[in-house]
């Protein structure tokens, strides 16, 4: 029977000062997962209420209101039209047209204001309410599109920048990444506690605009209808949250940064770290050279609304499309802050849970460094109909091209590794397969997405939201619950119950792929995105089976993901002891207790052979009493 | 359980903090992370530099008429007063390596002085474009463009404004980071008084002159890019 150690960096200390004040990376990571989490889970809330309106034509909350929305004055005098266009339905499936010259577009949508169908039309017509916004100050919209952007915009935001950019590298990489290299803490313990504190800031400010009302801009933000809609305090408030929250990732991002560079114990060279670390490292890079320019583009965005300032409003001399490419500069880097980290975990898991030397280590360490720097020279892919040049969008769509290979060459890589390996189909074993299958499709998708010609069609349907969410959720979210479950018995020191967390994967498995692999056939037949309702299109007995079958999925994705959190949750506090190394991983976080002790390491780590060597070296010869091992 | 700490030896210094192995190894990663803090900020100003450069190549004659409103001479002098702060910083520097701590404290007052010179001078001349109604953005309310009266201006110009939102966006984030650097630098100047710092450790002073010169640089892309050309 396995014990937990005595004394662990968890009840060290006590009192809730004593992890309010924390300066262990440990700790930090526990603060981060709580916060992080729990934002997860809300906008899952959002997203269902989302599913849940789309399930049949027709509006479902507050269907029978009209409701004269509120825009702001200056904002309406100055109005250039684009943001105000009416997006009509597309009867012949081509894809939406872009809507307006110059607000629209962008892989992301422009913000159109989606039209609604009159709930009264006895012939079930499509009609949609002229918005309007052309001189008059109010604008008449149904109160259920009103409510329907609200929440895919509070789902959008909270999912980006609450959860999945901090959710890897603020969980897990602060929790690893100094045990990894064998370090006491990472290099800035203040720093990294003050970002936490930046978090919280900015999940604030984003609360309070969320309470306060009418943040219905999307989550791009995009100009001029972001310097319109609702009142001036919350998209002011809540694009002030979005500016701290990427201090808070830029701090976190420099802290590791540092950290890889200078704090490894002593015979780690960069080929002897894990490709967690690897993983983690390109997506400092990222965090640190991107981040800023988001920064910079919301403080003048809250000047546009602020002050007026003419730099993105066009009929003030500015430029939207401006905006559209300040924005994307980060945002499509900022995709790879997401994904980059998920690539990191899957390292891990193929090799522990197949005992086998990861193939081609130098191929994926580069190819992650590699896909960071290629992902600053794309981001005109997401405005291929805003009115850039054609020559510029050919450009961007031949770079974009590019990025297929260093992802198809970590792909081929953990095949490869997986290849005649003796595989255990432990449920982190289960989430890397499913990342594996989800992740490609999501990929190659992605070309389909990149190139210039069916990127017109695909452009503002389903297709680019079933692509994103497989790359995001398929991605991301899954490699980050893999990782929740291979390193839940290190930093808990218990372990779940197997049977459980084996049925739940195969729900968010399955429920995952019911509700977004629908969505691709629903974009190809020209479903267009962020419209609450799709009653009186040509195809709308189609869209409406699509759409319903999707929604169940949501509904069992749903049930998966909330069977984790209890069961998680019940293991970090009853589960079993797990021993300190109970996957026989060979890297050096194993080589101490589960929980590590507060200064992690009892003797001083001491490198003697590769995170990978499961060919030459048994897991059984490491422990915590020589932190390492001897030479085979 | 502590032979990571004692690794340190007997004779550590009391800066050293826990989790490093000695003081060179924290001195590293201090300076390595106030560069990448550097660039954080470079790319900061990129976005405005990025916004100043398109603006420039749609509207050239916008700027070629509104610069013409700056004061070259102001600029000028506060060019002068942040190099010379430049050199006092890097001096403050040089005599904390020395271990002469008394020298560092003028020093950095010094540099402390200059910057509020700069900080005074550019009082003077945000005061003065406000009283000619020359504000950025839809609060612009000077006529002397639209009536062709600017000296040097042929015809009435389109936009004048949008000059002046990114003159008062570039100078006022720049402006911000002198604040911030004047607090840094004071703090430092009254640690080094209480003698915390001597050649063995003198790791803020030398980031307080990093981040010191890096504010003086913006200036100097600054200062021809606006007043100038």
């Amino acid at each position: 029977m396995n014990k937990l150690p005595e004394k662990h960096f968890i009840n060290s200390s006590r009192g809730i000062k004593s992890w309010l004040l924390t300066m262990d990376h440990k700790r930090i990571a526990i603060l981060y997962m709580i916060m992080v989490m729990s934002a997860f889970y809300v906008a899952g809330i959002f997203a269902l209420i989302v599913r849940l309106e789309l399930a049949k034509p027709g509006a479902l909350f507050f269907k029978d209101t009209v409701i004269e929305k509120q825009v702001d004055k200056s904002g309406a005098q100055k109005g250039s039209g684009a943001a105000g266009s009416t997006v009509a339905a597309d009867e012949a499936g081509t894809g939406p047209e872009p809507a307006g010259a110059e607000g629209a577009g962008g892989d992301e949508t422009g913000v159109a204001v989606p039209a609604a169908a009159e709930q009264t039309a006895p012939d079930n017509q499509y009609k949609p309410i002229d918005p309007g916004m052309s001189g008059d100050d109010k604008a008449r919209m149904a109160k259920s599109q009103v409510f329907y952007n609200k929440m895919f915009t509070l789902h959008g935001v909270i999912m980006v920048f609450l959860f999945i950019i901090p959710s890897v590298p603020a969980i897990l990489g602060n929790f690893l990444l100094p045990l990894m290299i064998g370090a006491r803490d990472v290099a800035f313990p203040r720093l990294n506690l003050a970002s936490w504190y930046l978090y919280l800031i900015g999940a604030a400010f984003s609360v309070f605009a969320i309470l306060h009302g009418t943040v219905d801009t999307g989550w791009t933000f995009y100009a001029p209808y972001s310097t319109q809609t609702g009142g001036n305090a919350t998209v002011i408030m809540i694009t002030m949250g979005v500016f701290i929250l990427g201090f808070s990732s830029i701090f976190t991002g420099l802290n590791f940064a540092v950290t890889i560079h200078k704090m490894r114990a002593p015979g780690i060279g960069w080929f002897d770290m894990p490709l967690f670390v690897w993983g983690i490292y390109a997506t400092a890079l990222v965090q640190i050279l991107a981040t800023p320019v988001i920064g910079i583009t919301m403080v003048l965005l809250v000047l546009e609304r602020w002050l007026g300032i003419g730099i993105f409003d066009p009929a003030l001399g500015g430029d939207p499309v401006l905006f559209q490419h300040f924005f994307w500069f980060y945002s499509h880097p900022a995709v790879y802050i997401m994904i980059l980290p998920g690539f990191a975990i899957i390292n891990e898991l193929v090799t522990v849970h197949s005992r086998r030397h990861i193939f081609g280590y130098k191929a994926i360490a580069f190819s992650s460094v590699a896909i960071a720097m290629l992902g600053f020279m794309v981001w005109g892919h997401h405005m291929f109909v805003s009115g850039q040049s054609e020559f510029s969008s050919m450009v961007f769509s031949f770079i974009t091209v590019f990025i297929g290979i260093p992802s198809g060459i970590k792909i081929f890589n953990w095949v490869a590794t997986l290849y005649k390996g003796s595989i255990a189909w432990t449920t982190p074993m289960l989430y890397a397969a499913s990342f594996l299958i989800l992740f490609t499709i999501g990929g190659l998708t992605g070309v389909h997405l990149g190139a210039l010609g069916t990127n017109v069609h695909l452009h503002d349907t389903y297709f680019v939201v079933a692509h994103f969410h497989y790359v995001m959720v398929g991605g991301t979210v899954i490699a980050f619950l893999g990782g929740l479950h291979h390193w839940w018995p290190k930093i808990f020191g218990r372990m779940y119950n197997e049977l459980w967390a084996k049925i739940a994967c195969g729900l968010v498995f399955f429920g995952f792929n019911m509700t977004f692999f629908t969505q691709f056939y629903l974009g190809s037949q020209g479903m267009p995105r962020r419209y609450h309702d799709y009653s009186g299109m040509l195809k709308t007995n189609l869209f409406e089976s699509l759409h319903g079958f999707s929604s169940w999925g949501a509904m069992v994705l749903g049930l998966g993901l909330l069977i984790i959190a209890i069961y998680l949750i019940h293991a970090a506090f009853k589960g079993e002891p797990a021993g300190d190394n109970p996957w026989g991983g060979l890297s050096l976080e194993w080589a101490t207790t589960s929980p590590p002790p507060t200064e992690n390491f009892l003797v001083d780590p001491e490198y003697t052979h590769g995170p990978y060597d499961y060919d030459r070296v048994l897991p059984e010869d490491m422990s915590s009493e020589t932190a390492g091992l001897r030479k085979v | 359980m502590s032979q990571a700490i004692d690794d340190h030896g007997p004779r550590q210094h009391p800066a050293l903090a826990h989790h490093f192995n000695d003081m060179e190894q924290q001195h590293e990663s201090l300076k390595m992370g106030l560069w990448l803090f550097l660039v954080t900020e470079l790319l900061l100003f990129g976005g405005l530099f990025g916004v100043y450069v398109f603006f420039r190549v749609w509207h050239p004659e916008m700027f070629a008429g509104a610069s013409k409103m700056l004061n070259t001479w102001l600029g000028t002098l506060n060019a002068f007063v942040l190099i010379a702060s430049s050199v006092t910083v890097a001096l403050a520097v040089r005599c904390i390596r020395l271990d002469q701590p008394k020298k560092t404290v003028w020093y950095l007052l010094a540099t402390i002085a200059f910057a509020g010179v700069f900080m005074i001078v550019k009082y003077f001349e945000y005061t003065h474009k406000f009283h000619a109604g020359l504000f950025p953005g839809e609060n612009f309310n000077n006529l002397d463009f639209a009536l062709g009266k600017v000296e040097g201006v042929v015809a009435p110009i389109q936009n004048p404004h949008v000059f002046f939102s990114i003159y008062f966006g570039m100078t006022g984030l720049h402006s911000l980071h002198v604040l911030g650097g004047m607090f840094f630098l004071t703090w430092a100047a009254w640690r080094t008084s209480k003698g915390a710092y001597s050649s063995e450790y003198y790791s803020p002073v030398e980031l307080g002159g990093l981040y010191w010169h890096f504010v003086d640089l913006i200036w100097i892309y600054l200062f021809p890019l606006l007043y100038l050309i």
